[in-house]
């Protein structure tokens, strides 16, 4: 049936063992075993975004990664890039924006967003709308996400 | 209705204020509380053996290995939780005529939808629940399916509730004038067309989910609830579990998206509440994303025929129609699902001046997942109905459907009045709203540019629509009729030692910005700066009594009692600041947290040294002063059943006529919701609603086979609206603050998603129209549109 293993991995810049079901994806095991409830579940099959977070510097589906993938690896969460200070400016943006509502893609959107603006993204809207079309939100309708992202991009150019 | 005319000209209003939400700066930390966040002491896990028929009798259920399963706790038959609870049933007195039957948590005998719940297992891991699930053996006889709509009614259709003799659950005709004869008259054009909304649903990004904890010491129930109306859930869950209502507390933490589809009654749900009793700890139950789509309300699933006749001057001289509508096999308790074909008839061809209108309405049973509120009850299938008409015989007779529209919309100044259907109306800008929309598009050059682009091939379409939508309801809405649904809301305001306000409301947030307008009203009203208000809503106990946030009654009703209890405590806090100032209130204000001279603005005291006066120096008071610093009010709407809103909308499309993708390239909204609280958190919700509805018009459809097999239970194969296709949507608006309270505030949660699906319709089929084309059909998918193409 199910069998465990051991992993071991930095989460947040905090080393973490622990064992696990192999079977067990990595969101699940942050918000259940590690008590990170930042990242979000919204379908468990790598369509929606919510579960969007960072693993070993790149952006990946954390319902499609299983958690011993990310033995010996580094993740980045929400909760994280917040206490960091690398959302900082995206944070602002999307207060400022009302980029979020319910708040349930934020943490996704967010992971999806500082991706593409950390990789020097251009502010042309489609090419925005595009990168995060991978991230459902029911709530906003995107325009106020894309306003967002592209405000920090600009800002970042000094403009 | 008059008020203290010094509410919106406060040097500290907030009142229409672009005011970002204070919850925003939990949410984007990843530190909001939504229900599978939470993970009590002894917690253990639900999950459920589903239906995998529309129809079948349950012959036995073996659950034996099941039970024996590692980390199972136990396994519950739908008889099991029978005998904990009581049935339900989904109708209301004011439906003269529903009929539905008799419910349980989990089918009992048989099972009339794919996706009803037949056995719960509850296990110390979801996974482990899951495994167990699939040791259950169900034994079914499998029973010929109604899944049509358009055949249930007919006689030798099988029945799905014998004892009714028909699978019809409701029926209503409104009549008024003479349609026929008025039809008839010479130089009348009449046009008919049949309509088709499929069915959609709501994909919540959150699913639905509950944990229900059990204390038997207190014999106190504790729902954690991802949903709108805790006070609703309260006493459904009283009645039903048999406990008294102040043992059962409900509480609403952050909720990730709602928008209708978490306000019913679920079975799971009902069932998670059942086993926290039988097991007297926390049981968590989140539904995934395929049970989600299996058994998430569903909402919409009408064919409409529909006829309008309207002169050779473009007077339109009436409406008939005909709207059938599939509701699934109940009628969906508390609220009902009748409600939203009753909304139809009511709402169509509101806008216009019409004298002659008649509308049928039948509501069938079918084995489908049940239809029920969701965004914009009805309102996509009244606009894109009467609006889809009159583009339609703007088209037959030669006319401009602006000019068309102008010559029929009642006029600004014709209120209050009431619409063929009898709504009562009042305070409306039908003109104004489409010639600002007019404006704001530059019809004129959008025209001349579809003129330039059809030479060239391509075919763009422009859509308007001219609506109407239901705010703010009165009781006539639900309470009339017997639902435990409040309709009135109350709002708290209280003074803390600090100086800081601390404000309670029985609206609920699930990302409106409910709590952000709730500061900005208090913070204005009553005097301080907006950081100095802390807000709870969501908690039974620690709330006024009310009704949520539904029906976009959140800022009209709720917004209008938090107005007048911080008023109230303005005046109390007055009061004693005038004893210890000796001087008379009047002379007095409350002003940036502190009480000044109300003539030169100079401070007199701090709200912090008043508050510190009266909770710890009471010797300093004169000892028949006895102050009171909290305040409650409460506040319903009267007169009207519904405070309605109108706007105005547009799409510009263009389709592909070779692959028959439709691309929107821009959508305009006007709205007139009345005062604007916070323009920027209605801008999102009109942004919002419209993606939404623009989802229900083009992509999202719950597919269905002939056998009632839901095949679409995965976000690949149902489509929402994406970024990338999504365009961007301009919003404005016209204020025409409402009567009804000194607020003026009506809603705007829903206008969006009530008016894009007909002006997208609108805009496909101006665009299909020089081809000799249309199509009448949501959602409006490329193969749609090239089959309406090689038929046209
Ligand atoms: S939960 Fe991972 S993509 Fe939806
Ligand atoms: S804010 Fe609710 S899903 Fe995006």
């Amino acid at each position: 049936m199910t069998r465990d293993a051991r992993i071991t991995l930095t989460v947040n810049g905090e080393e973490i063992s622990a064992v696990v079901a192999v079977r067990t994806n990595l969101v699940d095991f942050l918000r259940h075993d590690v008590g990170l409830t930042g990242s979000h579940v919204g379908c468990e099959h790598g369509v929606c975004g919510a579960c969007t977070l960072e693993l070993n510097g790149k952006a990946v589906r954390g319902c499609l990664t299983l958690a011993v993938q990310a033995d010996g690896g580094t993740v980045t969460t929400v909760e994280g890039l917040a206490d960091s200070g690398r959302s900082d400016a995206l944070r602002a943006a999307f207060t400022r924006r009302n980029a979020l509502q319910c708040g349930f893609c934020t943490p996704g959107m967010l992971a999806s967003a500082l991706s593409y603006i950390e990789r020097g993204g251009s502010d042309d809207r489609q090419a925005i709308r595009d990168h995060i079309s991978g991230n459902y939100c029911r709530c906003t309708g995107y325009q106020s996400v894309v306003d967002a992202i592209s405000d920090v991009i600009r800002e970042g150019d000094g403009a | 209705m008059t008020g203290p005319a010094t509410i919106f000209d406060r040097p500290n209003t907030y009142i229409g204020k672009p005011e970002p939400r204070a919850d925003a700066a939990r949410l984007l930390q990843g530190r909001g509380r939504y229900v599978d966040d939470l993970n009590l002491p002894r917690m253990v896990h639900a999950a459920f053996v589903r239906s995998p028929h529309a129809h079948a009798r349950i012959r036995a259920i073996d659950v034996t290995e099941a039970r024996a399963a590692p980390g199972v706790l136990a396994v519950y038959t739908g008889a099991d939780i029978a005998a904990e609870v009581t049935p339900y049933v989904g109708t209301l007195t004011h439906m003269a005529g529903l009929r539905s039957a008799p419910q349980y948590p989990l089918a009992v005998d048989v099972a009339r939808w794919q996706g009803e719940p037949l056995v719960m297992v509850v296990a110390r891991s979801r996974a482990q629940a899951e495994d167990a699930c699939d040791l259950i053996d169900a034994d079914l006889e499998e029973l010929e399916a109604v899944c049509d709509q358009e055949t249930a009614l007919s006689p030798d259709s099988p029945l799905i509730h014998e004892e009714f003799g028909s699978n019809l659950a409701w029926e209503r005709l409104v009549e008024a004038g003479d349609v026929d004869t008025a039809f008839a008259a010479p130089g009348v054009t009449v046009v008919e067309r049949t309509f088709r909304f499929g069915r959609h649903t709501g994909v919540t990004l959150e699913s639905r989910g509950t944990v229900c904890d059990y204390d038997p010491s207190e014999n106190q129930l504790t729902m954690y609830y991802s949903g709108q109306a805790p006070h609703m859930m309260q006493v459904i869950l009283s009645k039903h579990l048999g406990l008294p209502e102040e043992d059962v507390r409900v509480i609403s933490n952050d909720v990730g998206g709602s928008f209708g589809i978490k306000i019913h009654t679920y079975g799971d749900e009902i069932a998670a509440a059942v086993a926290a009793r039988m097991l007297r700890r926390p049981v968590k139950f989140i539904a995934d994303r395929m049970e989600s789509f299996m058994t998430d309300i569903h909402a919409r699933d009408h064919v409409v025929t529909a006829r309008i006749g309207v002169t050779a001057e473009g007077n339109i001289v009436g409406i008939d129609m005909d709207d059938l509508t599939g509701i699934g096999p109940f009628s969906m308790y508390p609220r009902t699902s009748a409600i939203e074909c009753n909304q139809v008839l009511n709402l169509t061809g509101a806008p216009y001046a019409l004298q002659n209108y008649r509308a049928r309405g039948r509501v069938v049973f079918q084995n489908k997942m049940l239809m029920c509120q969701y965004r914009a009850v009805g309102h996509p299938i009244a606009m894109a109905v009467a609006d889809g008409l009159l583009e339609e015989a703007g088209r037959a007779i030669g006319m401009d459907p602006v000019a068309l529209r102008k010559k029929n919309l009642m006029a600004d100044d014709s209120y209050p009045r009431q619409s063929a259907s009898g709504m009562k109306l009042d305070d409306l800008s039908h003109q104004k709203a489409i010639t600002k929309l007019t404006e704001i598009m530059d019809y004129d050059a959008l025209r001349t540019d579809q003129a330039e682009a059809r030479k060239r091939g391509v075919y763009r379409g422009i859509g308007l629509v001219s609506m109407v939508e239901v705010t703010n309801p009165s009781p006539m809405f639900y309470g009339i009729g017997g639902a435990p649904i409040a309709s009135q809301d109350g709002a708290t305001a209280r003074l803390d030692a600090g100086g800081a306000l601390h404000v309670a409301s029985s609206i609920t947030e699930q990302g409106q910005g409910t709590n952000a307008i709730l500061a900005q009203i208090a913070a204005g009203v009553f005097g301080v700066p907006i950081d100095r208000v802390r807000v709870t809503t969501g908690d039974t106990r620690n709330v006024p009594y009310g009704g949520g946030t539904w029906a976009s009654r959140g800022a009209g009703i709720g917004g209008e009692a938090m107005l007048q209890a911080a008023h109230a405590l303005r005046d109390q806090v007055l009061e004693v600041a005038g004893t210890l100032l000796q001087t008379t209130p009047e002379a007095l204000d409350i002003r940036d947290g502190n009480v000044v001279d109300a003539g030169t603005g100079a401070e007199r005291m701090t709200l912090a040294d008043l508050a510190r006066t009266v909770y710890y120096r009471g010797n300093e008071l004169p000892s028949d002063t006895k102050p009171e610093l909290i305040a409650t009010r409460h506040y319903r709407v009267t007169d009207f059943p519904f405070v309605f809103t109108n706007g105005a909308m547009a799409a510009h499309v263009e389709v592909d006529i070779e692959t028959g993708f439709v691309k929107v390239l821009h959508f305009w909204a006007v709205e007139d919701c009345g005062r604007v609280i916070n323009p920027m958190l209605v801008d999102e919700q009109v942004r919002g609603g419209v993606v939404q509805g623009i989802g229900g018009a083009l992509y999202e459809e719950c597919l269905y086979s002939p056998e009632g097999q839901l095949l679409n239970t995965t976000m690949a194969d149902y489509i929402v609206p994406m970024a990338a296709e999504m365009p961007d949507i301009t919003v404005a608006h016209i204020e025409t603050p409402s009567k009804t309270s000194v607020l003026g505030a009506k809603g705007a949660g829903e206008a969006g998603t009530g008016g894009a699906p007909a002006a997208i319709l609108n805009a496909v089929n101006d665009a299909l129209s020089p081809l000799g084309a249309s199509l009448w059909q949501m959602p409006m998918t490329p193969q749609r549109v090239l089959t309406a193409l090689s038929e046209g």
